[in-house]
């Protein structure tokens, strides 16, 4: 399944926090509209694998190419600009501002705001409930509801890679499922995933492919429908 | 407010067809159509008003709002009255810079008063004699402004990744630092430069198309200087607003928001502070112009300390990040300080305030009643039972009389001469019962209230009108204090939403 050129390519990525090694010799891929899952427990570095795409933590060691460029040494706002964008753990939507004000920042970079109308009008019709709230205060929404802003606002950018931070993190199990739905619709949609959990057996569900990370190493690693099926992952997160 | 709803009318332009549903429909339901009736407001006929209010665009407020301060030359003659509406014009400016940096940015900057000193200075240097340049006012003033935020900048420069805490001990280091060169600035590498603490003397006033503007005429400040002021505050404020409204307005907010999660927007967070650290630096520098044009002098002693936290109350009393709450906010301190100048108008804030808190708290309700009569009783009994004891204890004559303060030594004891030990005693006496006051509930502290109160009138009268200059503030902690206890957002400030 992997493409020739994939889109994300972390390679021996080391990350270090101070003393602390937290990542050891990582290597993932993602490639053109592919759905990759990030697993691990608690602490087995799936945060801290992101920030490191994401360019907000640098690695001691290894390379992050994104879309044929090697953005390793470059700012996050540089890689937002060529197309990654994120959905952070716990949303982390604007409160005081209102969610068209948000979906607005989500598109920060896109200057002139060319194309805006029919950027908004997308959000709206994948969520209809975006609409109906677009004047209200982020911060006054349900956790459901936020979920679907802060999508709306990580797709206002157009962008290529679709990061994904413990999205059924803090959200009632019916909307667990829901917002697997819209995962699964976006990536539908041509856009390339990789979407980190703890949820292991609802991530490889819709996935195409998946990695399974524990105390900063990938231990386990193949297509998701083989992955689902391993019997030490199995033990260890599915719990059956 | 309505350049709000302009934008949003903007944004809404994506509105989606009926028929552009397609996917999950989450959330159309019952409780999303009936959204707007839950949106409720204030009710009866308060909430009417309200509704109408909010309906007046901002322009409008603007608009009237200057007018009101344009016409009270018109209703004042005394300079007195002009020049203290000029010096609020100036904390108003200085307020709405400030707003930029803490309001918008959320930076901590407490190094803001310096920018306003760089600006005054900049304007003295290009006008004054000692350097004989002696620029138009259209280039030394811009270049002013510019001078500000250039060096707002180069602040921010090895400060833009600095957050919280520890910005603003940066900040304060190079107010410090700006104190230093400015009080030194007579001995630059060897050479007089500014002045130090003697200052830059003999600064031209404002001249207008070639015509001196006179610091006044006659003995009475001159009007012009507030219309001037009134200009640039007008200026100031409309271009604030623009800019707020604006992508990078929205980004700042945004920054102050969740610094984090703007970044991963893409946003140049650093690029970010450092503009906000600029215009907020600006502002500053442009108000200093105003202020050295006027006093045709300038000196390192004008930017103290205690301008400051005046500054900072200003902001966070009248709502940080509202421009009308910061202007709100000036106007309030900073005639509230000019009034506490005079015994016998303080005497008049301190009554009606103490009342005013009282209703606050206690609403119109028996326990106001009991608590107001009780303390009004007390003072006549201990007042007659004093005067009984010893004529010389309710001797004492009112500081600054008027007819409030005749009253007020009827019934408050007011010794003729104090025994050294009753101030203290007294003073310290007060703040232990304020504090017991806030320690106890119910009937208890209604009962202590009322001797507290009376305590209060007597510290007032015999010790805190003796001393008019700590006194003021004293009064405008209490005020900051009261007013942050009841509203943590201040008078106009946004509600913060926490996101659970």
């Amino acid at each position: 399944m992997n493409a020739p050129e994939p889109l994300l390519r972390l390679s021996g990525i080391n990350t270090f926090y101070g003393l602390i090694h937290i990542l050891q010799d990582v290597e993932i891929e993602v490639g053109v509209g592919e759905l990759v899952s990030l697993l691990g427990g608690n602490a087995s570095g799936k945060s801290t694998t992101l920030k490191t795409i994401l360019g907000i933590v640098r690695p001691r060691t290894g390379a992050v190419t994104f879309d044929g460029e090697d953005v390793t040494g470059r700012s996050t706002s540089h890689r937002i600009g060529r197309g990654m964008a994120i959905v952070p753990e716990n949303r982390r939507l604007f409160g005081p501002m209102t969610v068209l004000e948000n979906l607005e920042m989500g598109a920060y970079l896109n200057r002139d705001g060319t194309g805006r109308k029919a950027d908004f009008e997308r959000i709206y019709s994948l969520f209809p409930l975006v609409y109906e709230r677009r004047s209200q205060l982020a911060g006054t929404l349900s956790g459901g509801e936020q979920q679907m802003v802060a999508m709306g606002r990580a797709l206002m950018s157009h962008p290529k890679l679709l990061l994904m931070d413990e999205p059924s993190m803090g959200l009632a199990p019916v909307l667990v499922e829901r917002s697997f739905e819209i995962i699964q619709q976006v990536h539908e949609a041509g856009v390339a995933m990789l979407v980190v959990e703890q949820n292991a057996n609802m991530a490889l569900s819709i996935a195409d492919r998946g990695y399974v990370l524990s105390t900063g190493r990938v231990v386990l690693q193949g297509k998701a429908s083989e992955l689902i099926e391993n019997e030490d992952l199995r033990k260890a997160y599915l719990g059956r | 407010m309505a350049d709000e709803e302009t934008r949003r009318e903007r944004l809404e332009e994506g509105v989606p067809a009926a028929s552009a549903t397609a996917g999950p429909q989450i959330g159309v339901d019952e409780w999303v159509a009936r959204s707007a009736e839950r949106r409720g407001g204030r009710g009866g006929r308060l909430g009417v008003v309200e509704a109408r209010l909010r309906t007046v665009p901002w322009w409008a407020w603007l608009t009237l709002f200057v007018a009101i301060v344009a016409a009270l030359p018109v209703g004042f003659e005394s300079g007195y009255v002009r020049r203290v509406a000029f010096d609020t014009v100036i904390f108003m400016l200085l307020a709405l810079g400030l707003n930029v940096v803490v309001g918008w940015g959320g930076l901590l900057d407490l190094g803001y008063v310096a920018f306003y000193g760089v600006g005054a200075y900049t304007y003295a240097i290009l006008s004054a004699d000692r350097y004989d340049l002696h620029l138009p006012v259209f280039v030394s003033i811009p270049a002013a402004a510019v001078v500000g935020g250039l060096v707002g900048l180069l602040v921010g420069l090895p400060s833009r990744r600095l957050v919280g805490d520890y910005l603003a001990i940066v900040t304060l280091f190079f107010f410090q630092i700006f104190l230093t060169v400015s009080n030194n600035s007579d001995s630059i590498f060897g050479e007089d430069r500014a002045g130090g603490p003697n200052g830059i003397l003999n600064v031209e006033p404002l001249s207008l198309f070639g015509r001196e503007l006179p610091v006044s005429t006659e003995g009475i400040f001159n009007v012009a200087y507030l219309y001037v002021a009134l200009a640039f505050f007008v200026v100031v404020f409309v271009a604030l607003r623009l800019a707020n409204a604006s992508r990078t307005g929205r980004a700042w907010r945004s920054l102050r928001e969740d610094p984090l999660a703007a970044e991963l927007m893409g946003m140049p967070v650093n690029w970010l502070k450092l503009t906000a650290f600029a215009f907020g630096a600006a502002v500053a520098a442009l108000t200093g112009t105003l202020v050295t044009a006027l006093n045709g002098s300038v000196f390192p002693q004008t930017f103290e300390f205690p301008l400051l936290i005046t500054v900072y109350t200003m902001v966070i009393l009248g709502g940080a990040g509202s421009q009308a709450g910061v202007v709100i906010g000036a106007i309030g301190i900073s005639v509230l300080l000019e009034l506490l100048r005079e015994p016998g108008d303080s005497r008049f804030l301190f009554y009606v305030l103490s009342v005013l808190a009282l209703v606050g708290t206690l609403r119109f309700s028996r326990r106001l009643a009991i608590v107001l009569g009780g303390t009004l009783a007390l003072g006549f009994v201990v007042h007659s039972l004093a005067g009984a004891i010893d004529g010389s204890w309710t001797a004492g004559a009112a500081r600054d009389g008027g007819r409030l303060g005749e009253w007020a030594t009827q019934w408050v004891v007011v010794p003729s001469s104090l025994a050294s030990w009753v101030t203290p005693v007294s003073y310290i006496g007060l703040v232990a019962a304020v504090l017991t006051l806030t320690l106890l509930r119910g009937r208890l502290r209604l009962a202590l209230l009322v001797p507290t109160l009376y305590l209060a009138a007597f510290v007032w009268e015999n010790v805190m009108l003796a001393k008019p200059e700590p006194t003021r503030f004293v009064v405008l902690g209490a005020i900051l204090i009261a007013v942050m206890v009841a509203r943590p957002e201040g008078v106009l400030g946004e509600k913060r939403v926490e996101i659970v």
